[in-house]
């Protein structure tokens, strides 16, 4: 039997979304078994189990929050020993990326990062990428090694998929490396109540033209008008307009979600970097020539101070 | 002796240019316009820092910049040196055309061994490859402490500090050196180079290494030696010309049309 292990993202227990989407690619290639790390690791086998992972392997120490990355690294080569996997699937963000390339040195095995689909083929596992800004689209595969690919959330659809989520312990052993690099102190984000930007289903963006952190607000009345999370420009920012953790593009968040909305928002490349893959695209910007309109499905030149609420006003009378 | 920083830089095609694939899908650098990865700009600026806030306790610091690439890759050296660095390291190769990143990161990590260091300071991504992942590997590699992804960067007494803001917490990290650091483009705004500093980046000097000098097989880097191998590139379709209407007092509403339209209300 082919298994395919899974890496889980979790918050205290509370599995993240794009790693169900996980399960779901991990299905087409074998027989999913997930990896839990940290406090609340088993708490995640029955979610997991609903979706498809046979096996949930869980390890808890207090290294996997005291120290960066390597201890996470130690433990999914534990796991990934202990499993014999054909290949590694997790999240690719800034930390996932990070330990699924220590692992793949590791084990000797290649690694493709940002994959937005993963299927099997002739030749192994064929993963397909977005290049330069999503302006190209690649197809590639680890030639050595057991493959160790990170994917981006929303490349699958999440599927319930009953099975037996067994749990395992697992032990682990941590190397001279694990304590390298301490965590002093950590300030967990606060909730906004809204989707997390990278799991949304709709985007609502603002860039320098809203003009003001005070009027960020008609921004957020349109998102909470559709159930959505709030975006952001490196140059509304920068302005100290809305938080960094918001910022959409090549150095912030890389979203794809089914419905993205610019406003105020000119379209530079490394924005474009991070929402080109968005199913459908929605412009309000006063400039006829901004770039942004070469990507949307529908534009509105005009001033976003007029149509945003009115849209928003129409959204809701609508839903009343 | 003196505090050894290396900084690792990526010559990139231009975002603002067209960027291709060539025909065997490695990417096209012969016809495009290259320059530093403006992502390595923040790794020269914090070692400029790092350098300069040594300086003022009387202690000396030396920053190596390197560079793993085609002859080209020349330029994005003297663009570190023009900013401040002191010394560029090139390495070069016929042998390391379509180097996928587990090679890249052995031959960045036998350069920077070679040369020496206390700290080497990386960018977040390369600009080009996105992937935000050689930092790690030359900490794995090199068996020196990870401190990726910062905003904020400080080192003092032999201690390196710094802030990481992660998906769902800002964590404060510290290590002692050696260590790889990486920093963000939220680590501060990056200098210009001053006429001074590109009239001295001329006469500064550019070492030029191959893989021999390293000590690495030529079999295990470049196309065919790589660990991954990309199958084909396809240019994204445009996009079918979308509408654009002009507001007119109703823009709001014809958006919500289109919205309800595609059944997002
Ligand atoms: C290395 C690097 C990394 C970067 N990473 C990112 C990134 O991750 N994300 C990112 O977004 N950018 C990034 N940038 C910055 C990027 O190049 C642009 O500067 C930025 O995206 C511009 O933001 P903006 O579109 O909000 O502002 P602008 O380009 O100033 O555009 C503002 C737009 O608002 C419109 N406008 C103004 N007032 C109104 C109004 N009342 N109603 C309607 N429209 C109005 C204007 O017509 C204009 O088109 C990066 C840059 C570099 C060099
Ligand atoms: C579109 C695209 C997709 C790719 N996908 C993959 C893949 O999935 N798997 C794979 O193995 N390879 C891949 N590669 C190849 C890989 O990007 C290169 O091997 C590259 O040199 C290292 O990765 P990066 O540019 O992504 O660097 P990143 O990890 O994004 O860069 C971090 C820092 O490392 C330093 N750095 C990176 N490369 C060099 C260099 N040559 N010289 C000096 N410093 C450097 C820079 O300081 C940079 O800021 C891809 C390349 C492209 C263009």
């Amino acid at each position: 039997m082919t298994e395919v292990l899974v890496y889980v993202d979790h918050v205290d227990g509370a599995v993240r979304k794009p790693t169900l989407e996980l399960l779901a690619l991990a299905r087409r290639l074998g027989d999913p078994v997930a990896l839990a790390l940290g406090s609340g690791a088993q708490d995640t086998a029955v979610a997991l189990a609903e979706h498809g992972a046979v096996r949930v392997l869980v390890a808890d120490a207090p290294e996997f929050a005291d120290y960066l990355v390597v201890p996470k690294v130690d433990a999914l080569r534990a796991a990934y020993e202990r499993v014999s996997p054909a290949a590694v699937l997790m999240l690719s963000s800034g930390e996932g990326n990070e330990i699924a390339a220590r692992l793949a040195l590791r084990i000797g095995s290649g690694i493709v990062t940002g994959a937005i689909d993963v299927r099997p083929g002739d030749d192994g596992l064929v993963a397909t990428q977005s290049a330069f800004a999503a302006a190209f689209t690649l197809t590639s595969r680890v030639t050595k090694g057991a493959p160790v690919i990170t994917v981006k959330p929303n490349s699958a659809a999440a599927e319930a998929a009953p099975a037996a989520g067994a749990v395992e312990p697992l032990a682990v052993t941590f190397g001279e490396s694990a304590t390298g690099t301490r965590v002093t102190a950590r300030t967990a984000r606060e909730s906004t109540g809204r989707p997390e930007l990278t799991e949304a289903a709709i985007v609502v963006s603002g860039g320098r033209g809203v003009g003001d952190a005070g009027n960020f607000h008609i921004v957020e009345a349109l998102a909470d008008s559709l159930g959505a999370a709030v975006g952001a420009s490196r140059a509304a920012v920068d302005a100290g307009w809305y938080p960094h953790s918001h910022q959409v593009g090549q150095t912030g968040k890389s979203v794809s979600p089914q419905l993205y909305i610019a406003n105020g928002i000119s379209g530079a490349i490394q924005h474009r970097a991070g929402m080109r893959t968005s199913k459908t695209i929605v412009a309000v910007n006063k400039d006829p020539d901004a770039p942004i309109f070469d990507l949307a499905d529908f534009g509105v030149v005009g001033d976003l101070f007029q149509v945003i609420p009115q849209l928003t006003e129409e959204i809701n009378a609508r839903k009343g | 002796m003196s505090f050894r920083l290396v900084v690792t830089v990526k010559y990139v095609p231009d975002a603002a240019a067209d960027r291709r694939f060539a025909d065997d899908l490695t990417v096209d650098r012969d016809d495009a316009d290259g320059l530093l990865s403006e992502l390595d700009e923040y790794a020269v600026e914090q070692a400029l820092r790092i350098a300069e806030s040594r300086g003022q306790n009387g202690d000396d610091a030396e920053i190596t910049v390197v560079t793993v690439g085609p002859r080209d890759a020349e330029d994005a050296l003297r663009k570190a040196l023009a900013m401040g660095a002191d010394r560029a390291i090139h390495v070069e190769d016929e042998a390391l055309h379509g180097t996928d990143v587990i090679g890249t990161s052995l031959v960045l990590a036998k350069a920077i061994e070679t040369a020496g260091y206390d700290l080497v300071v990386s960018g977040m991504a390369a600009t080009d490859g996105a992937m935000g992942v050689v930092p790690a590997l030359l900490a794995e590699r090199l068996r020196v402490p990870q401190m990726t992804l910062l905003s904020e960067i400080s080192v003092e007494d032999g201690t390196v500090r710094g802030r990481r803001d992660g998906d769902t917490a800002s964590e404060w990290l510290e290590s002692s050196l050696p260590a790889v650091a990486s920093v963000t483009d939220q680590s501060g705004e990056v200098r210009y180079p001053s006429f001074k500093g590109i009239m001295a980046a001329k006469k500064k000097p550019v070492e030029s290494w191959g893989l021999s000098d390293l000590g690495i097989d030529a079999d295990a880097v470049g196309l065919s030696g790589a660990w991954t191998t990309v199958d084909s590139a396809a240019e994204r379709p445009v996009r079918s010309a979308g509408t654009v209407v002009e507001d007119g007092g109703v823009g709001g509403k014809r958006l919500a049309e289109f919205l309800a339209s595609r059944k997002f209300i």
